[in-house]
């Protein structure tokens, strides 16, 4: 797929990583484009967090680079990196809430760490960005624990977009999860997606539900032995000559 | 069935030994890591004093009992022991030395360590295993500088405080079965003290206890960051802070002690 390069917003040349004697990644070439829901599907193995680490700089790659909004980061380290990464939310697979704050300390975090917001302010801010997540005012004070899963990605993914982040990432955003919230978590990821869509904030999906990723997402991509084999937009990757593609889908 | 031969067992012995010193390495390093961060902002003081607080509030119950019972028992062994030779008038001196230069530092930190050392693995262990440290460090914020830090430090301050604590109840302990029980005169038990008991041998203990206190917390912080999955590995992680901690002031106190000896 060809992209506009002033429409990148992560650019990952020959990327290369492996563990010992295992290579994981193997000379991958990735661009995925800003403001764009892109997902990133794989079979278990594939190398899917790995890639996702690198884009956060947790991983350093073993060879190749990774450029975001056109700042190569796989040589920034220590105070640079912590401050590069504020450019990320991210949802994770159990949301990891910490757990001794309630839900309105968990998203008030990142803005008492982060921003010189006055507790008015702060207070105000993680309302608005609990209330957009459908979480009610009678459980802003609960803590993780009281709260259902569903619940917890939803204040999960309020705590990461409350710095406003340029890309908001989901690692398997509805593993695990029941039919109802697993419709509930993807309609949500779409409708923070549409909120965010005219400061451009790009949404990158890490996921093994092939169904759901083609009715949200504007680009797939998949990955297989540490390589992209098939990138394109939704409607095309469902008609992907790729056999393992084919053998994914139908599976 | 493989057939145990002598090879095997070098085999497994190199390995062990490799293994320690790669844990050795690590440990070094993750003592580093204390002397970066400890003088560099941002400087968390409300962590560190909920951390004061949590060790301070887990211990304080056992130590005070502890450290009563101590003094108690030390008395009346003491005494049988004195009276024999009829220097009784000595039990409040022996007492008061041995608790402070052995007996506060070394069970006050196998308690800090059996309760907030294990307290640190579980709670950074569990942190580790469902994410919420990978999410401090997506954040941007450093873990070992978040978790970690205000640990350790907390527990090089506490342990010394508890220490004295200890100290202080156990004396009186001492006192009121010395003289109530045993009756021996009440302005007699601690009249020699002046005599036999030097700051030297509360310095000693006290110094014992600040390095008990920080390496507690070093291998409870250890111990949690090393949890890899589940459930398990933080029950593992937990019980080996345990283990390791009251081993490392069991151990260590042979050796700070007869260094400490020579130079005060
Ligand atoms: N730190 C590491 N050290 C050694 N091997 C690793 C490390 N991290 C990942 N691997 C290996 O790299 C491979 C890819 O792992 P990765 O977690 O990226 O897969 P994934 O696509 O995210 O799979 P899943 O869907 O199961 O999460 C696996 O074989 C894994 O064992
Ligand atoms: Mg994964």
């Amino acid at each position: 797929m060809n992209l506009d390069s002033k429409d990148v917003v992560i650019s990952i040349r020959n990327l290369k990583k492996s563990f010992g004697q295992y290579s994981i990644i193997n000379d991958l070439n990735f661009d995925i484009k800003r403001g764009s829901i892109t997902t990133i599907l794989g079979f278990s193995g594939a190398g899917k967090s790995t890639l996702l680490k690198h884009i956060l700089g947790l991983l350093r790659p073993t060879s190749g680079h990774v450029f975001v909004n056109g700042q190569d980061i796989s040589n920034l380290g220590g105070v640079a990196l912590r401050e590069f990464r504020r450019n990320f939310g991210m949802l994770f697979q159990y949301a990891a809430l910490f757990d001794s704050l309630s839900a309105f300390e968990n998203v008030a975090f990142p803005l008492r760490e982060f921003t010189k917001d006055s507790e008015a302010e702060i207070s105000r801010k993680v309302k608005s960005l609990l209330e957009s997540v459908n979480i009610l005012e009678n459980s802003f004070y609960k803590l993780p624990s009281e709260l259902s899963g569903g619940m917890r990605k939803r204040v999960g993914l309020a705590r990461g977009l409350a710095l406003n982040p340029d890309i908001m990432l989901y690692d398997e955003p509805t593993t695990g999860l029941d039919p109802i919230t697993t419709k509930m978590v993807n309609e949500l990821i779409v409708q923070t997606a549409k909120n965010n869509k005219q400061r451009q904030m790009t949404t990158i999906i890490i996921s093994h539900d092939v169904k759901a990723s083609l009715a949200i997402s504007d680009f797939i991509a998949f990955l297989e032995h540490g390589r992209i084999v098939e990138y394109s937009t939704a409607s095309e990757f469902a008609q992907s000559k790729n056999r393992i593609v084919q053998e994914f889908i139908n599976l | 069935m493989p057939i145990k031969t002598g090879a095997g067992l070098i085999e497994k012995f190199g390995d062990s030994i490799l293994r320690a010193i790669e844990e050795t390495g690590k440990v070094t390093l993750f003592v580093g890591q204390f002397f970066y961060w400890v003088f560099r902002p941002p400087f968390r003081f409300r962590l560190l004093f909920a951390q004061l607080y949590f060790i301070g509030n887990k211990s304080l119950f056992i130590i005070c009992l502890s450290g009563a019972f101590t003094g108690m028992v030390l008395a009346y062994q003491t005494y049988f022991g004195f009276k024999i030779i009829s220097v009784d008038s000595l039990v409040g001196p022996v007492v008061a030395i041995s608790l402070a230069r052995e007996l506060a530092p070394v069970l006050s930190g196998l308690i800090v360590a059996g309760r907030a050392g294990a307290a640190m693995a579980a709670q950074i262990g569990t942190m580790k295993v469902t994410e919420q440290v990978d999410a401090l460090e997506v954040m941007g914020i450093d873990s070992y500088q978040y978790l970690a830090l205000p640990r350790i430090i907390a527990g090089t301050l506490s342990l010394p405080m508890l220490t004295i604590i200890f100290l202080l109840v156990g004396n009186l302990g001492g006192w009121l079965v010395g003289t109530k029980a045993l009756m021996i005169d009440e302005t007699m038990y601690f009249s020699k003290l002046g005599e036999f008991m030097f700051l030297a041998d509360i310095y000693q203990g006290v110094i014992k206890s600040i390095f008990f206190g920080f390496s507690i917390a070093v291998i409870g912080t250890y111990f949690g960051f090393e949890v890899k999955r589940g459930a398990e590995g933080v029950g593992k992680g937990t019980n080996m802070a345990v283990v390791w901690g009251m081993i490392f002031v069991l151990i260590s106190d042979y050796f700070l002690t007869s260094f400490l000896i020579k130079i005060l």
